[in-house]
């Protein structure tokens, strides 16, 4: 029976093999064709044209700056929430708002898609209209907002689980020096929770980075090179999901395009999770 | 001696300077807080809100038993939910017995070595990789290495090769483990947290009596770990259901006007003119005379279709597709008990956006409609999963 057990235990580092092979495999498949320095220093991605360029820069400055918007939008607010629920609310208030946050990271992608491109998107125009900023209708700004809100739940949650973690003897303490809660929230509990609230960031940042529906349908899959989030653009998501909604035939060059694209987002959730890693370490308070 | 500087003392029993201030800042944050709580809850609101307006007028049953069509107004998600359901199915008996196995595994069995901390960096890194490179291994071993065993499998008997073209490719079943090993991680913590959960002394007791290992895992340390385990399922699966990215990747179809329960014999699902081995036309300008054999659509390679009926006789582009409707009786009384996981299919996810990128207002409705389906089942799911959590927390002493 434990052979049983352990073979089930064992897929998980299959699965993890499998995406690497495949993505590394296919895509090495691409880099027989297009030189690594074409892919990482031409500023066109035009894999479906006549005269095709393979640039992945534009995907990444669509990436970063959907995950940029995203972050801007959830950090501030998931860490407002997580002190508030952690250091202010009552056991009731907590134990009813935490769960129905939660939800916000259970709604299925592509409604918050469409949640983007038809609610977000024309809110957002009518409100830049008076400062003379003329959104157009698929923009990186909506998706990375709502994008934004889907991960408050992964920052505010673990955010607060960390500041719970910290013993009650150090609020206590600090109570009795005369500080007040916020004081005690900002100075004393958040520097010690600060392993777990950067890790709740990182998470919820590489959850931004991998997202996919919801910059297909309201980012407008153009890959160009972004500066302003009020810019159309495709991300490295968008664009694998395009190539595979399309008609191209497996094993073309175009098509091995995506991999390598995957191993761009593969490289990249990896660096994350090392990052991640590396700082909890450094900055873990153990009590 | 000299006289004391009176003016530097302050009266200690007055509150400490700007105490009233930093009190202000403490309510001032609170309304902070309360604020962000409002907004994230107030997105779920509007989120309802806006899909419930554009979309709750086309909730009728005939939604839910039509199938797609190029005419919004009689357009249904028969087949998506059909799909849907399909593909969980499959996802649940892959993922619930291996995740389930596995989390007892790591928690009661598992030496320390480095094998073991490979297993568990391997889980906790899956958590974390974006949906869309499942759909890329999917692609890679799934549809091209297993759904070609012509190419990759010569030395295997022809009756193998053929059930493995028939099962893998772009199918239910390839979408069902692409899905499982996606919430697999899911499956595993939820199920390490519920066994480590058990206290140590059901195991003493059932050790103490003769139990084996195996048996005392069995029979007194999972039944009591269910509820927990079961609260991780049920997350998982709501989580599968949302999913469109890989499913995508693997080829689920954006438009399906049969249900995938019918037997392979129906010419269900053909495809006309001769094609590479890609499925895609060769010559597009040309065209073939069919005889269409059953009732249904004809899916032009430009996405427009037509109603056909049994009997005509048209010219058609190559790689255009013809599909036969089949109603609930055909489904029903033609049912196979393992053909369904080889057959082409959609799901709710893929249909929702497909309908979200076509330009006519008609389908932005539907496309609301499907989305509110696909809403309401995830957030009752995900309540259920709440509820069993909360009154797991409250019911259970050790």
């Amino acid at each position: 029976m434990e052979g049983v057990l352990f073979a089930a235990a064992a897929v998980a580092v299959a699965v993890v093999l499998g995406i690497i092979f495949v993505v590394v495999s296919e895509s090495s498949k691409f880099f027989a064709q297009v030189s690594v320095i074409e892919f990482l220093t031409s500023t066109t991605w035009t894999p479906l044209f006549d005269n095709p360029q393979y640039g992945i820069a534009p995907l990444l400055t669509g990436t970063f700056m959907s995950t940029l918007v995203a972050l801007a939008v959830a950090v501030p607010l998931g860490l407002l929430v997580a002190i508030y629920l952690s250091e202010f609310a009552g056991p009731r208030t907590r134990e009813t708002i935490k769960p129905t946050l939660e939800l916000l990271a259970a709604v299925p992608t592509v409604v918050y898609g469409y949640f983007a491109l038809l609610f977000v998107t024309p809110l957002l125009q009518g409100w830049l209209r008076p400062f003379g900023i003329e959104l157009p209708g698929f923009n990186l700004l909506s998706a990375g907002l709502v994008m934004g809100l889907m991960i408050i739940p992964y920052i505010a949650s673990l955010s607060e689980d960390a500041m719970r973690a910290v013993p009650r003897s150090m609020r206590e303490g600090s109570f009795a020096m005369g500080a007040t809660r916020l004081e005690t929230a900002f100075r004393v509990v958040a520097p010690a929770a600060v392993s777990g609230i950067v890790g709740a960031v990182i998470l919820g940042m590489s959850r931004a980075i991998g997202e996919t529906m919801i910059v297909v349908v309201a980012g407008g899959q153009l890959p160009q090179m972004v500066s302003s989030p009020t810019q159309q653009g495709a991300t490295v998501t968008a664009f694998i999901a395009q190539v595979a909604l399309g008609d191209l035939p497996f094993g073309t060059l175009a098509y091995n395009s995506i991999f390598a694209a995957g191993l761009a987002l593969l490289l990249l959730t990896l660096l994350f999770n090392f990052v991640a890693f590396y700082l909890q370490r450094r900055y873990r308070e153990a009590y | 001696m000299t006289a004391v500087d009176t003016s530097r003392v302050s009266d200690i029993t007055a509150h400490p300077p700007g105490l009233a201030t930093r009190r202000f800042k403490d309510n001032f944050f609170i309304v902070w807080g309360i604020l962000a709580t409002i907004i994230g809850l107030g997105t779920l609101v509007a989120l309802v809100g806006e899909l419930v307006n554009d979309g709750g007028h086309r909730l009728t049953a005939a939604f839910f038993t039509s199938f797609p069509s190029s005419n919004p107004a009689e357009a249904g998600i028969l087949s998506a939910w059909v799909g849907s359901i399909l593909v969980i199915v499959a996802t649940a008996l892959f993922a619930i017995p291996i995740g389930m196995l596995a989390g007892v595994y790591l928690e009661e069995y598992a030496p320390k070595n480095p094998v073991t901390s490979a297993i568990e960096i391997a889980v906790n890194n899956l958590a974390g990789v974006p949906s869309i490179l499942f759909g890329l291994m999917a692609v890679g071993i799934f549809v091209q290495f297993l759904g070609n065993p012509a190419r990759y499998f010569g030395f295997l008997p022809e009756s193998f090769r053929n059930s493995a073209a028939d099962l893998f490719g772009q199918s239910i079943l390839t979408a069902g483990i692409t899905l499982g090993l996606l919430i697999l991680p899911v499956i595993i913590v939820a199920t390490r947290e519920a066994v480590r959960g058990v206290p140590q002394e059901m195991r003493q007791g059932a050790l103490a009596v003769g139990a084996t290992k195996w048996q005392t895992t069995r029979h007194h340390v999972l039944p009591y770990a269910l509820p927990g385990v079961v609260t991780g399922v049920i997350i998982g699966i709501s989580r599968a259901l949302g999913e469109t990215a890989p499913l995508i990747m693997i080829g689920g179809l954006t438009f399906v006007a049969f249900l995938p329960i019918t037997t392979p014999g129906d010419a269900k699902f053909e495809t006309i003119g001769v094609l590479d081995q890609y499925g895609a036309a060769v010559d597009p300008s040309a065209t073939e005379t069919v005889h269409i054999a059953h009732d249904g659509v004809v899916v032009m390679p430009d996405f427009t279709e037509r109603a056909v009926e049994a009997g005509q006789v048209l010219e058609l582009p190559h790689g255009s597709t013809v599909q036969s409707v089949a109603g609930w009786g055909d489904a029903i009384a033609s049912w196979s008990p393992t053909h369904w996981l080889g057959a082409d299919f959609t799901v709710m996810p893929i249909q929702m956006f497909n309908w979200t990128s076509r330009p006519q207002a008609e389908f932005l409705e539907i496309a609301a409609a499907a989305g509110l389906v696909l809403l309401a089942i995830t957030l009752l799911l995900n309540g259920t999963a709440i509820l069993l959590r909360y009154r797991l927390r409250k019911s259970i002493k050790w």
